[in-house]
Parts: C-alpha cells; sequence; structure tokens
C-alpha cells in the first residue's frame, strides 16, 4: 500500500479511478459535476452562515454541436465567504488527498469532489477551469488552473485582478464532455432533491436548452454550523493511528490518547492502557507496529469509553425540514421524526425522517428522498438500506395504508462519516445500528399517518353521515306526515341530538383523540 | 278471499296510513323512525305445499332510517307509500317506468328502473299486497274477449258498463279492467292462450260461443295484472281456468305460473289460479297428434331438467310430460296444427282434452 502511493500522486490515482468517485461515463461525470460545485458552495455559505444564493448554467460549448455527449461550460457561481487569493491553486488545482485528519460534518469529503470535477474537465477538454473569488467584494481575483496530473501540482495559466463590485463568493467554470440528454432527469432530480432540504436557499438552475429553474428561499432559518470534532477511539484504524502518532509531540500514551481521541481523558486513557497491558508512560513515537496493531485493536473492544457526542453533528432540524417539504412537496399531511443520536464504529450518527402524504405533487406509490449529510443520494436506491427497509422489513398492512397511497419519504443521515457501501457513495450500508434507527423512525411516522388517516376517515364518515340524516330525514318526516294526514311534519331535529346518537358520536371523538 | 277492488283499494290506504303514523310518531319520540317486512332473501322463499306455491318463510328484515346503508331505501319506500296513496285518492295510476320518473319530482332519486322496481316490490311485501292493489301497473298487457260485463270504477268513467264481447280483437287487461267491478257473464270457463295469433283463431273460430268461454291472451310469460285478474274470473265467477301453450318447457311453465304463481313474487299469494289446468300441447300430444316438430334446444334441455327437480313439479303428469320432452327431444308450437286445418285446434285438439283434463 505505501510503496503504491509513493510511486503515483492522488491526482493520478484519482485520475486512474474515476470510475469510482462517480465519472463512469459523459452522463454521471456532468450530473457528479454539478453536484460537487453546488455542494461545495452551499457548505462554503452554510460554514459562514450566509444565506446561500446559488447559479447554476450550463452552456454547450460548442453550439453548432448537436450530438451528445458533447463538450459543456458549467459554471457555478455563489455568494460565499471566498477564498483566499493565494490559496485558490492549492484549493482547485490540486488534490489534497487525507490532508484533514481532523472529522467534521461536511457534504462533501474535503472538497475532494470539487476537484475530481475540475480533473475530469481538464482530461476530457484540455480547457483550464476559470476560478474568480472574492473575499471582500473589492477585488476579484480571476484565475485560469490546469493540474498537472503526475506531480499533483496546480499550473497558473492566467491571473487576473477585477473589480470585486461588492459582491463575495466564488465563480467556478469548467468545460468537459457531458451527457445533458441522458442526464437532465437526474439533474433536475438533484435540484429539487436540494431544494427540499435548503429552504434557506435561493438556487437558479439554467439549462444547455436555455430553460430556468427557480428553487426559492421559503425561510431564513440555517442550520447550526457543524463543529470540528476529534476522531473516537471506536472509529480508528491501524494506518490513521501510525499517521497520527508521526504526527504527534506529546511525551506520554496517556496525553497522547487524550489529546487526539474524542472522549478520551487522563483518566480514561490510564484505565485503557491498564486494560490493554500497555505502559502510560511509554513515549507514543517508541511503540512498534504490532504494538500499534494491538493498541488498535484493544481501543476497538474496550467498552468504557463514552459514545462519541453527536454534538459535532448538524441535522437539518424539524424547522427546516418542514419548510422545505411545504416548500416542494405541499403535501396534504406530513410528520418529522428526529431520532436521538446514536453511533457506529465510534461515529455519531443521527436520522432525521419525514413522511409527507396526499397533495398535488406527490404520486402514487412511495418516493424516497434519500440524504446524506443533506446530499441527495439518486443512484442505485434499490441498494440502500433505506430502501430494504421500506420494500422488506416494514410489515405496511399494519398501518392500514392504502396500496398506492401517496407517499413521500425523506431520510436524512447526518454524520461524521457517512457509511456508504461504495466508494461511488450513492447509498447507504445496512449498519445495524443505523437500520435501527431508520426502521424505529419510519415506524413512529408511519403510526402518526395510520392515525390521521383513520381519523381523517372516520371525519369523512361522520359527515358524510351527518348530511345523509339532514337530506333524508325532513324527506321521511315530510311523507310521513302527508300519509298520516297530519297538519305538520314531526320534529325530526331532535334525532340528531338524540342521546342514542351523541353516544356514537362522542365514541368517535374519543377515537380520535386518541 | 273475494273482495272488490274498491274494496282492496280502501283496505291498502287504510294500511298506508297506519305506516305514515307510525312513522310519524317514531320521529315524534325522538326514534329514529324503522319498518318491518317478510325477507324476500332466496333463503326465505319455501314452497307451500298447500297452497302449491312458492310463499315467503317466517323471516323478517327490519330497515331502520338510523343504519346509513338502509336510510336511503328507507325514505325510498316511504316516498313510494305517499306516491301510492296519493295515486288512488286521486284514482290515477301508474306504470314502473313512470314511479322511476316521478320520484325526481319530489327530490328522491333511483339510480335506475331497477332500483325503483326493487322499492315496489319491498312495499307489496310491507303491505302484503300487489302492485296493482296500490294502482302500479307494468307495461306489458295482455287481452280478454268474451260476454263478460264489466262495470268501470276509473275515475271520470265511474259506473260505466262495458261487454267484453264488443269488440273482436279484444280488450287490453290494463288497470281500468283489472279494477273493474265483475258484473255478468254468461261464460262458464276461461281459456288462456299463449299467443296472439291463437287468440284471433279462437275469436274467429267462435270459441267463446261453442264452449261459452272467456278467452285471454296472455302474451307469453302473463304479466302480474294478467295473472290477477284470471284469479279473479276464477274466484269472483267461479269459472274453471284452462291453459293453451306451446309444447316445450318454457310453454309449460307458463301454465305452472298461472296456477303456482313464480318465486319472484312468493311475497304475494293472491296471484294464483291453483285449479286452472293445462290442456296442453303437452309432449305427448307431439306423438299422438303427430304434430310437425323441431328438436329441442340445449336451453330447452336445461331448463326441463330444472323444472323436474322443481316442487311445483312434483305432480306425476307433470313428471311424466318432462321425461317424455327428454327422451323424444321433440317441440311443437300450437300452430301446428294447421297442418290439418286451420279449425283443427278448435274443433278437434279441444274437446279431446277438456275431455281428457275433466276425466282426471
Amino acid at each position: 500500500m505505501k510503496e503504491t502511493f509513493s510511486e503515483i500522486s492522488p491526482s493520478d490515482f484519482f485520475y486512474r479511478n474515476r470510475d469510482l468517485a462517480g465519472f463512469t461515463n459523459p452522463s454521471r461525470a456532468l450530473y457528479s459535476t454539478v453536484r460537487e460545485l453546488v455542494e461545495n458552495s452551499l457548505d462554503a455559505c452554510e460554514l459562514e452562515r450566509i444565506l446561500p444564493e446559488v447559479y447554476v448554467r450550463i452552456t454547450p460549448y460548442d453550439p453548432m454541436e448537436t450530438v451528445d455527449p458533447k463538450k459543456y461550460i458549467i459554471r457555478v457561481q455563489d455568494n460565499g465567504p471566498g477564498v483566499e487569493p493565494d490559496k485558490v491553486p492549492e484549493a482547485f488545482g490540486k488534490v489534497l488527498y487525507g490532508s484533514k485528519y481532523k472529522l467534521r460534518q461536511s457534504r462533501g469529503m474535503f472538497g475532494l469532489g470539487g476537484t475530481m470535477a475540475i480533473l475530469y474537465g481538464q482530461i476530457t477538454s484540455n480547457k483550464p477551469v476559470t476560478i474568480e473569488t472574492s473575499v471582500d467584494g473589492v477585488k476579484r481575483y480571476c484565475y485560469k488552473l490546469m493540474i498537472d496530473i503526475e506531480k499533483n501540482k496546480p499550473i497558473v495559466v492566467e491571473k487576473r485582478i477585477e473589480d470585486g463590485d461588492g459582491l463575495h463568493g466564488t465563480v467556478v467554470e469548467l468545460v468537459m464532455e457531458g451527457d445533458y440528454l441522458r442526464s437532465s432527469t437526474k439533474i433536475q432530480e438533484y435540484f429539487k432533491h436540494t431544494a427540499l432540504v435548503v429552504p434557506y436557499a435561493n438556487i437558479t438552475f439554467v439549462d444547455p436548452n436555455g430553460r430556468i429553474f427557480y428553487y426559492l428561499r421559503t425561510t431564513t432559518e440555517m442550520p447550526p454550523p457543524p463543529k470540528e470534532t476529534l476522531p473516537h477511539p471506536h472509529g480508528i484504524d491501524v494506518e490513521f493511528m501510525r499517521r497520527t502518532i508521526r504526527q504527534s509531540g506529546e511525551e506520554n500514551l496517556a496525553k497522547f490518547l487524550s489529546k487526539r481521541f474524542h472522549r478520551v481523558g487522563l483518566k480514561t486513557a490510564i484505565k485503557f492502557l491498564q486494560y490493554a497491558g500497555i505502559d502510560p508512560n511509554r513515549s507514543p513515537k517508541s511503540l512498534a507496529d504490532e504494538e500499534i496493531v494491538n493498541m488498535v485493536t484493544a481501543m476497538h473492544r474496550y467498552e468504557e469509553f463514552l459514545p462519541p457526542d453527536a454534538g459535532c453533528l448538524s441535522p437539518l432540524g424539524e424547522n427546516i425540514l418542514a419548510a422545505g417539504i411545504v416548500k416542494e412537496l405541499t403535501p396534504e399531511f406530513f410528520t418529522i421524526v428526529v431520532r436521538p443520536p446514536s453511533a457506529y464504529s465510534g461515529y455519531p450518527f443521527i436520522i432525521e425522517l419525514a413522511l409527507a402524504y396526499g397533495g398535488k405533487m406527490i404520486e402514487k406509490g412511495i418516493k424516497l428522498y434519500r440524504f446524506a449529510n443533506r446530499i441527495p443520494l439518486l443512484y442505485d436506491e434499490a441498494s440502500d438500506v433505506s430502501w430494504k427497509i421500506i420494500n422488506e422489513e416494514i410489515d405496511w398492512k399494519r398501518y392500514k395504508i392504502p396500496q398506492e397511497a401517496p407517499i413521500a419519504i425523506i431520510v436524512n443521515i447526518s454524520s461524521t462519516r457517512i457509511p456508504y457501501k461504495t466508494v461511488g457513495k450513492e447509498y447507504i450500508a445496512d449498519r445495524p445500528e443505523i437500520e435501527k434507527e431508520i426502521k424505529n423512525a419510519l415506524r413512529e411516522a408511519l403510526r402518526k399517518l395510520s392515525a390521521y388517516l383513520s381519523r381523517r376517515s372516520s371525519e369523512e364518515h361522520e359527515k358524510k353521515k351527518i348530511n345523509m340524516y339532514l337530506k333524508y330525514l325532513p324527506l321521511i318526516a315530510n311523507f310521513s306526515k302527508e300519509l298520516a294526514k297530519k297538519s305538520r311534519p314531526p320534529n325530526y331535529k331532535r334525532l340528531l341530538s338524540s342521546s342514542e346518537y351523541e353516544g356514537e358520536q362522542k365514541k368517535i371523538e374519543e377515537f380520535t383523540n386518541s | 278471499m273475494k273482495s272488490s277492488p274498491t274494496a282492496r283499494k280502501r283496505e291498502v290506504q287504510e294500511q298506508l296510513k297506519i305506516l305514515g303514523e307510525k312513522i310519524y310518531y317514531q320521529i315524534e319520540n325522538g326514534i329514529f323512525p324503522e319498518i318491518e317486512m317478510p325477507s324476500r332473501s332466496v333463503k326465505n322463499i319455501v314452497y307451500d305445499e298447500s297452497l302449491k306455491q312458492y310463499v315467503v318463510g317466517k323471516n323478517r328484515v327490519k330497515r331502520s332510517s338510523k343504519n346509513i346503508k338502509h336510510l336511503r331505501p328507507f325514505t325510498q319506500t316511504i316516498w313510494l307509500a305517499f306516491f301510492v296513496d296519493k295515486l288512488i285518492r286521486e284514482g290515477k295510476t301508474s306504470t314502473l317506468r313512470d314511479v322511476y320518473y316521478s320520484a325526481q319530482a319530489f327530490g328522491i332519486e333511483f339510480k335506475d328502473q331497477a332500483e325503483s322496481d326493487e322499492i315496489i316490490t319491498d312495499l307489496e311485501a310491507l303491505l302484503g299486497k300487489a302492485r296493482e292493489d296500490y294502482n302500479v301497473y307494468p307495461e306489458e298487457r295482455s287481452a280478454i274477449y268474451g260476454d263478460l260485463t264489466i262495470e268501470y270504477t276509473t275515475p271520470g268513467h265511474e259506473g260505466k258498463r262495458l261487454n267484453l264481447a264488443s269488440h273482436p280483437d279484444g280488450y287490453l287487461i290494463g288497470p281500468s279492467l283489472s279494477t273493474a267491478e265483475l258484473v255478468e257473464t254468461s261464460a262458464k270457463m276461461v281459456f288462456a292462450v299463449e299467443k296472439g295469433g291463437l287468440f284471433t283463431r279462437f275469436v274467429e273460430n267462435k270459441v267463446h260461443e261453442k264452449y261459452n268461454a272467456l278467452i285471454v291472451d296472455t302474451a307469453g310469460q302473463p304479466p302480474r295484472s294478467t295473472r290477477y285478474f284470471l284469479r279473479r274470473l276464477n274466484q269472483e265467477l267461479g269459472l274453471p281456468v284452462y291453459v293453451l301453450t306451446d309444447a316445450d318447457p318454457y310453454g309449460m311453465h307458463i301454465y305452472m305460473v298461472i296456477a303456482s304463481g313464480s318465486a319472484n313474487a312468493a311475497h304475494l299469494t293472491e296471484l294464483t289460479v291453483p285449479t286452472a289446468k293445462w290442456l296442453g300441447v303437452t309432449a305427448t300430444d307431439i306423438e299422438t297428434y303427430r304434430l310437425p316438430y323441431v328438436k329441442l334446444t340445449d336451453e330447452d334441455i336445461k331448463r326441463a331438467y330444472e323444472l323436474k327437480s322443481d316442487p311445483r313439479y312434483k305432480d306425476e303428469r307433470f313428471q311424466k310430460e318432462l321425461d317424455v320432452f327428454l327422451k323424444r327431444q321433440k317441440k311443437a308450437e300450437l300452430e301446428a296444427f294447421a297442418k290439418y286445418s286451420l279449425d283443427y285446434i278448435v274443433d278437434k285438439y279441444l274437446p279431446d282434452k277438456l275431455k281428457e283434463v275433466k276425466e282426471e
């Protein structure tokens, strides 16, 4: 492993393995590029608590060319904090593999996807990427960059400084080979999904045919920014431990563990090292490879570490999710379930699940909207843990929900590390801890829907019944008057307030309130 | 058993008033009104040996206006009661189809005529009276000819008398005839024939004079008004009724419905003529008179088997005839006698058969 990495640069590695990162073919690559750049923009805004304004435009590079796949210009513009001018080449022209070891929930993993998009553009078009950025609105720095793939180094092709026009933010524009014909559905779906979870953003998308899609802000509430956190001892591997030790300056292991790991204080560190049979006073750097392996194994096994604190997570929150659902799905009924934080393998996570029913937008059947750290997951739905739960584990009959009921289920998992099943990052693995939380959330939501539906149907039934009485009883009263040769009809209104009838009313009310 | 139409109408009106009062006071007392009637479900239709007809059993059904499922038919039934009460009071009649349309004027809906027909039958069961007793008649009409003087009770014609031998095409057995008082007759018997053609032949050949008979065209399976009229001729005037049909299982059944009623009208016991006799044409007659025949169809055979297990056909004579049908696989029409001559059926066949049934 080590040798392989020393021989090829990270750029080279990704270049050779681009299939894994979602750049399999021109249509998938176009979708992935849009997604990665938009996610970077949203991340940048959210980190600085700026209400996002994102503008996305895809235009054909050569208007005369009509057959897909062909070259497209992709432009993504945001009102984020901008990038410090001298950091621009490194930030956009170098694959920063393994540069961060602190854990923080964010959309794109370390901005890797964005760089991949730039790399892919360069490979397929041999054109530089254009970056325009301004941190203060006074000056705008415009770069044209290429990546030296073998050396993993940015090449600055051109650098200009322009007037900032009072606007801060970043523009990324690149040329790549893409296939809009075959990716338009997914791309539009991506925006719709995104709008559902970022109702605090204004997003504009102009597609290659000149059609404009607006997704307007309906709330100014934003989720709290995620905090950085140290890794939990249950979630690390040997390679990670080796690197951490290499960077460490602590004189002994007890101090080392308490400073570098989440939920490990000095006391806990000593207790653990005793459990592992390692001298707490030893210097971290004195550990032999075998001893590192043993220590990591012991860490995974040791049960006294507190579970990871979810404070570092940034779930959507009920208000934001509700705003998104109302805006994008306009359902007749919806419910949101936020599960208490849980953890798998030392990584904290929170499941938020929303269930929306009826209305004009939701179609018959079950539509699943999956999100991981607010990123829409659109591919490989049937491999996802949520899909499996919905289709295989939930006994729908129990909830008396009619077949083909128009239902949308939104699942957002927030975690410092999303357990994707593959590098493609399109579906969540069925980890038992996660499966359990999603299942519980879905069950709770279904119980609420079920209660709503039965309340609605008994209300409808009651209403119908009263209407029937109001329609027919006066007729009966009148005909009986005629038959009995009476001068006035009998007082049928008493029937509607008779004690017998009220008894039934009460039963129904009790039922619907429970 | 004997009751004049006028008397029966008064009886119906009284029943309707009682029904109205019952509902009126239920409502006044804060009770959701309900009515009860004999159940007409298949399970509750039984064959009565002594009456020799199908009758409804002891099961009764309750229809409550409180029950949402009952509310609409309940209202329809009460409306119909009101509607026929009005018909009787105003001396008007209505066809089944009229009833269906009339409802709309009162805010009552029927989704089709089948639904209103069903409610009409419900009212029959509720009152134990045929719909003709409350002035509702079917569209189909059959005819009668012969020396019978009737007196109309129809408003505008009350007291007017008519002799039914005055017009050779016969008179329609419609509402006015059905409700007329039977004043006087010289007839000694009634011939009920299945077909208009034969009816005309009988009139032309003066069967009414030769046999001192009234001739009735049942026009196929007789409508209930005709069955009801045949019963009146039998009950009120004491005339024996003889039935002539084609020689096939369906023809045989025309006779049986006249004599023993139908399952559809099991809730009514006053539509039958239990003493009516079937003159023919029997399966045996086809052989005896060497009548031109056609082969029984699959449908005829199926029907013959059904009738064989029907309690109304228990009589040995009927069983034997059905067996002959099934064995010979032949059927023949009344017109087949024309093979010999147009008069043959009147001059030869009829006396033979009358002699035969009288000897029984």
